[in-house]
């Protein structure tokens, strides 16, 4: 009689599909998953602590440093927080130009997402093409504010500066070009048959399931969860643009890909309205240098590409935070990953780890 | 629902059932229920599962260092209803324990453990409490205030 035991296996913290440094011990029974535990804290840099000797100001920079695929809406999460607590108001042209660039960055995080996705899958040239489309936004990012990355562009009462002349007609010239990088991608990724053998049926997350783990953003709603924060509680000026909210049938995997390709779309469509209606006037309102918000505390969230990003702030009336505490999607969705990699084979769980998206330097904030 | 708790029918309603037990605090901007930790799991049982409220989601859990006392901070969205609701709970820093919601919303899982982790407040009933985010080897728990790392506040 042939005795067998499980063993287990160390997949990073240097495997690619792992995003840099999360580690996940799988207990395998030969090739199928019996536990899967992430292991984190690799980046672990305190950010909360350093917040409470800061002024809020200087704590913009670090908010780039968090999701850095995606620093445009951690800069407005935060911003918006501080000027919720108080009661800013910012000129008109400044939301416009935050929506604008928020969504630009979606698509550009949407498009390492499907880069990160094919290569990890083996498939090379998804992610050069992810890569190559995604250089023309951070050329359009570097026009705005000097910056391909970490922007600090968003600020209290507006954005740093205004953008150039050049900008308005580079934007124009990729929106009439996007839908044709779109297409090639659909055409490499969506059309391709082994890509929908490893991704259909694969790792399947329950509406009901979903809303217990705490997924939010793309991975919920790929479970068919209607629930957008642009939506749900509309921030800036975004009941003012047309554009519907992509949502899964059955929470497989390949929803959560189909997901967020769909909803690179609908960010160029909101991008294309914001451009129509982008009135004239100041970015920036006038302010302190140095802000003291009254004494409370506010939670306030807005939609990143990796779900609902919120800021808890207290405020003890000085030019500090007491405390300021991050609500990173990429940390609550990864709890997805012990529950869906039960039982499936070792292959899939690079599948379900590309498709919730997390990121590590959000993880580990 | 966050916005003002008073003459809010729901909030009247929650604190009704446990009047000792449930205060409703802050000012207008920023009201909110302070829960009594004895009785937070029944609480929390009533908002997700009774009909008015249906407090599917949590989506924030979060713990502040004041001076006399830990404040666990719950942020509560139903999906259903769209309203929201903020409670808190307190324990003292010495005797920093709270019961565990993972039970009602598994999302509080990672989030426990790394207050667990940063603040060093234990969670009765988790059922994997062990740091998180830092070492296993690594002592004190940095968010705490008097953990300090020689920044200067003020």
């Amino acid at each position: 009689m042939v005795k067998t035991e499980t063993y287990t296996l160390n997949m990073g913290p240097q495997h690619p599909s792992t995003h840099g440094v999360l580690q996940v011990v799988l207990e395998l029974d030969g090739e199928r998953v019996v536990q899967a535990t992430p292991r984190m804290g690799y980046l672990h840099r305190g950010i909360e602590k350093l917040a409470e000797s800061r002024t809020y100001a200087q704590f913009i920079p670090y908010t780039d440093r968090l999701d850095y695929v995606s620093s445009m809406g951690n800069n407005l999460g935060y911003c918006q927080t501080v000027e919720k607590l108080m009661g800013i108001v910012i000129p008109e042209r400044a939301e416009y130009l935050r929506i604008i660039m928020t969504e630009l960055n979606r698509i550009a995080s949407h498009l390492i997402f499907m880069g990160s996705l094919a290569i990890d899958l083996g498939a090379s040239t998804g992610m050069m093409f992810g890569f190559r489309d995604r250089e023309r936004i951070l050329d359009l990012f570097d026009m705005a504010c000097g910056a391909r990355q970490t922007y600090s562009y968003i600020r209290f009462g507006g954005v740093a500066e205004d953008i150039p002349s050049e900008f308005i007609p580079a934007l124009r010239q990729f929106l009439a070009e996007f839908p044709g990088m779109l297409a090639e991608k659909h055409g490499l990724l969506t059309g391709n048959e082994i890509l929908h053998h490893r991704l259909k049926d694969n790792a399947v997350i329950t509406g009901e399931q979903a809303l217990a783990i705490g997924l939010t953003g793309p991975a919920l709603r790929a479970s068919g969860v209607d629930y957008d924060l642009r939506k749900a509680e509309p921030y800036g000026f975004y009941d003012r643009f047309d554009f519907a909210v992509p949502l899964g049938k059955t929470g497989d995997s390949w929803d959560r890909y189909l997901v967020r390709m769909e909803e690179m779309q609908q960010s160029a469509r909101i991008v294309e309205q914001a451009l129509e209606q982008l009135p004239e006037g100041p970015v920036l309102t006038k302010l302190p240098k140095v802000l003291k918000p009254p004494v409370g505390e506010i939670y306030h969230s807005i939609e990143n590409p990796r779900g609902e990003l919120g800021y808890y702030i207290v405020s003890d009336g000085s030019t500090k935070p007491y405390r300021l505490h991050v609500r990173r999607p990429s940390f609550i969705n990864l709890q997805a990953l012990s529950e869906t990699c039960q039982g499936l084979l070792l292959a899939d769980v690079v599948a379900v780890l590309a498709t919730l998206d997390s990121l590590m330097g959000e993880v580990d904030c | 629902m966050s916005e003002s708790l008073h003459n809010n029918p729901l909030a009247e309603t929650i604190q009704a059932l446990y009047p000792e037990d449930i205060k409703i605090i802050g000012e207008d901007t920023q009201q909110c229920l302070l829960v009594e930790r004895e009785r937070l799991l029944d609480l929390v049982q009533v908002l997700k599962h009774d009909e008015c409220y249906q407090f599917n989601m949590l989506r924030n859990l979060t713990a502040v260092d004041y001076p006399d006392y830990l404040e666990i901070v719950y942020h509560l969205y139903s999906l259903p209803l769209r309203q929201a609701v903020l409670l808190k709970t307190r324990c003292l820093a010495e005797n920093a324990e709270v019961p565990s919601v993972t039970a009602i919303w598994p999302s509080a899982n990672f989030q426990e453990r790394e207050i667990y982790d940063l603040l060093g407040v234990v969670f009765n009933g988790h059922p994997d409490l062990r740091r998180i985010l830092l070492p296993d080897d690594f002592t004190g728990h940095p968010l705490r205030k008097s953990y300090t790392t020689g920044g200067r506040r003020n």
